[in-house]
């Protein structure tokens, strides 16, 4: 069972009337609420904290791409996965992902990709998403009707970059590339894990299953209301006859971790509120542009969010709301152990894309829902299912001599004070083979 | 009044679909917009009192699941024409088209400028002025949609959707599965700015040309119509009184006077 501990890096400065004052949190926002300065240390906050789940012994650390977002500054979370990689030693580094028909050529997700694959010693986990509408058709403007297509091809372009040995020339539709000769190449051969963030999308399910991709359901309602998509995804896995490997899904759930339940909601309860309230008040008008979902995937949905009267919704909600409803999964560590081996058991997932900082939680409040997850919840959970630990298809494969940061970062003293980096180099990988795990860290 | 028969046409492309055809008098084709058209088209149906009309419905609008071979603005202005080819007619036609359709007739007289007679362009889409930016039709709820395309938004609504309940499931269901396919394709050409470039190439447009503009349009508002005048040489315009960018609904009989005006003076 792998955790990984994702932030979205929300913005945590939005007004009490943010939602009387503004359209929507996303693609529209309005850009005077962002202050850089306040960003400079909101950005080392965040990475600071995505370096302290490393510490604590989670198994990856995630980030992800949204634009003009007002609970994601990341639109480019390679540059926030590069300096973890750095800085981190045995976490896995989930970028889910780069939303690759936005870039021009694709074949700049497959260099960025193998860059970061190479600096972590192989601890990239590659997501691919197709992109929100939000983000692929009104930030950057792809032509929804096509923004599949576009998807498709980049997938090929950037699977072939990674796996010919020669140049080739690449025809395709969208990108026209006479020399394809991906330089660097990573190290996962052949390739890294490819996580699929999806929200829905039945045609998605397909794609996973028929190149043995994690489906990654990333959805902010909760596992209770996950269990239906879940269901109807491990159905599909047997009607193509595939291995029901629970490496094959993963899901994203918000959880807060106290002392007792009662302090749960006392510490996190409005902090989840600032998310749901204001972080998620979006014009729905941006979220289904025609043409982005196929007529089957319409047919299958829900539309209640496209009424007048349900676009309330969130603005009603309470913490027992959340909790019930399983938007959110809080208390102390029995309530959460037990809950979350409920949800993992019912959704049949490998990974966990555990959200910790939601809304505008403070560090402290980040850090002490962490550590008694990391200490209390997760280590009765690692081995819910034995079949995975056989079942290596999912997950990253670092190279055991790989540069760990007590050596990128010492050299760098050392390179001052005139100690020659190599000796130090030789010292911390022998240690570091010794004391592999959450409490030998610098 | 003229009724209008459905016909079947396939392209020289192999490409099949539905075309209202009837009336009597010159050929005239008309393009419809990005809501589409029916055999009840209170306009084409005017028209179709003077002129044999000939409206074809274009790839994602129709019951062929034909959409997916239109990808850019060449495939729409050469479709275009093979539709008119299709039609088989003895002379020239006289194109019409609403909105996107009038995007489309405009760049098939750019680029074959001698095989058509005279162009009518309604409320076209296609051109973009940067201090008048037009609304986003692509990031808007159906129940907003009225608003920005009648002069009456209350009656057009109930234009717009034939009547249809929003409030119950099925129906929501089905205008979406409709919405999302005709709006996904016209999307290949307006999203997200309704501007191929046309200005480029609208200088060769050499036909007697009419610019038909709702006073009230919301989505192409009349300063578009004063830059399509000057954009397509000799051309004139008129405009609609009491008339959004749906016209055709709002409208039909004053428009199709303007148009008669135009095309038998």
């Amino acid at each position: 069972m792998k955790f990984v501990w994702f932030n979205l890096m929300p913005w945590p400065d939005l007004p009490d009337d943010f939602r009387e004052t503004n359209r929507s949190v996303w693609v529209d926002i309005d850009s005077k609420l962002f202050d850089p300065e306040r960003a400079n240390g909101l950005y080392h906050e965040y990475m600071d904290q995505l370096e302290f789940a490393d510490e604590m012994g989670f198994d990856g650390i995630g980030v992800n791409e949204h634009h003009q977002n007002g609970y994601g500054i990341m639109p480019s979370p390679n540059i926030i996965a590069a300096g973890l990689a750095r800085r981190t030693r045995n976490a896995a580094i989930c970028v889910i992902g780069n939303s690759i028909a936005l870039y021009n050529p694709p074949i700049r997700v497959a260099e960025e990709f193998a860059m970061l694959d190479v600096i972590s010693g192989g601890r990239l986990v590659a997501g691919f998403p197709v992109g929100t509408p939000m983000d692929t058709n009104f930030c950057y403007g792809q032509i929804p009707a096509l923004t599949r297509d576009k998807y498709d091809e980049a997938h090929e372009l950037i699977m072939r970059a990674w796996a010919e040995d020669e140049p080739f020339a690449f025809d395709g539709k969208y990108n026209q590339l006479r020399y394809v000769n991906c330089w660097p190449k990573p190290i996962q051969k052949p390739h890294p894990p490819i996580y699929i963030p999806g929200g829905g999308s039945i045609e998605t399910w397909d794609f996973c299953l028929e190149h043995d991709y994690n489906y990654s359901y990333l959805s902010f309602n909760g596992h209770k209301a996950g269990q239906v998509l879940l269901d109807g995804y491990w159905e599909r896995v047997a009607e193509l006859d595939k291995d029901e490997s629970p490496g094959r899904a993963s899901f994203a759930q918000i959880i807060c971790v106290a002392d007792t339940d009662e302090q749960a909601e006392e510490l996190y309860a409005e902090h989840i509120l600032y998310f749901f309230n204001r972080c998620l008040h979006m014009h729905p008008g941006f979220a289904d542009p025609p043409g982005y979902r196929t007529v089957k995937t319409i047919k299958a949905g829900k539309l209640g969010g496209l009424r007048k009267e349900n676009q309330e919704m969130f603005k009603t909600l309470t913490w027992k709301d959340l909790v019930e409803g399983g938007f959110v999964i809080a208390g102390g560590p029995d309530t959460v152990r037990e809950q979350l081996e409920q949800m993992i058991k019912d959704l049949r997932i490998g990974t966990v894309f555990g959200l910790f900082h939601m809304g505008d939680m403070p560090d402290w409040k980040t850090r002490f829902s962490t550590q008694l997850f990391a200490e209390k919840v997760m280590p009765a959970l690692k081995n819910i299912w034995p079949e995975l630990e056989t079942d290596d298809r999912w997950w990253c494969h670092p190279i055991e001599d790989r540069v760990r940061p007590e050596y990128t970062i010492e050299s760098a003293r050392a390179m001052a004070t005139g100690v020659d980096p190599a000796s130090l180099h030789q010292i911390t990988a022998d240690q570091s083979a010794a004391d592999h795990g959450p409490e030998g860290v610098i | 009044m003229a009724t209008l028969e459905t016909i079947r046409v396939t392209t020289r492309r192999g490409i099949e679909g539905d075309a209202f055809v009837g009336g009597s008098g010159p050929d005239l084709v008309f393009f419809h917009g990005a809501g589409g058209v029916t055999a009840d088209d209170p306009l084409v149906k005017e028209l179709a009192e003077s002129f044999t009309v000939h409206a074809p419905v274009w790839p994602g609008f129709g019951p062929d699941d034909t959409e997916t071979s239109i990808e850019d603005m060449l495939d729409f202005t050469l479709h275009g024409w093979d539709l008119v080819d299709a039609f088989a007619l003895q002379d020239l036609p006289i194109v019409v088209g609403h909105s996107m359709g009038a995007m489309i007739a405009a760049e098939m007289a750019s680029v074959a400028r001698n095989d058509l007679a005279k162009l009518v362009l309604l409320t076209p889409a296609g051109m973009w002025i940067d201090a008048e930016p037009t609304p986003d039709l692509f990031a808007m709820l159906p129940f907003e949609m009225a608003e920005v395309l009648f002069h009456d938004p209350v009656l057009g609504e109930k234009l717009m959707t034939g009547g249809a309940d929003f409030t119950d499931n099925d129906a929501l269901t089905a205008f979406m599965v409709a919405n999302a396919r005709r709006m996904g394709t016209a999307g290949k050409i307006l999203f997200p700015i309704p501007n191929r470039r046309l200005s480029k190439r609208i200088h060769r447009i050499g036909v007697p040309t009419l610019v038909v503009g709702g006073a009230s349009d919301g989505l192409v508002p009349p300063v578009y119509i004063d830059l399509w005048r000057d954009s397509v040489a000799g051309s004139s315009t008129h405009m609609i009184e009491a008339a959004g960018h749906m016209l055709h609904l709002e409208q039909p009989a004053a428009t199709a006077t303007a148009i008669l005006n135009f095309l038998s003076p």
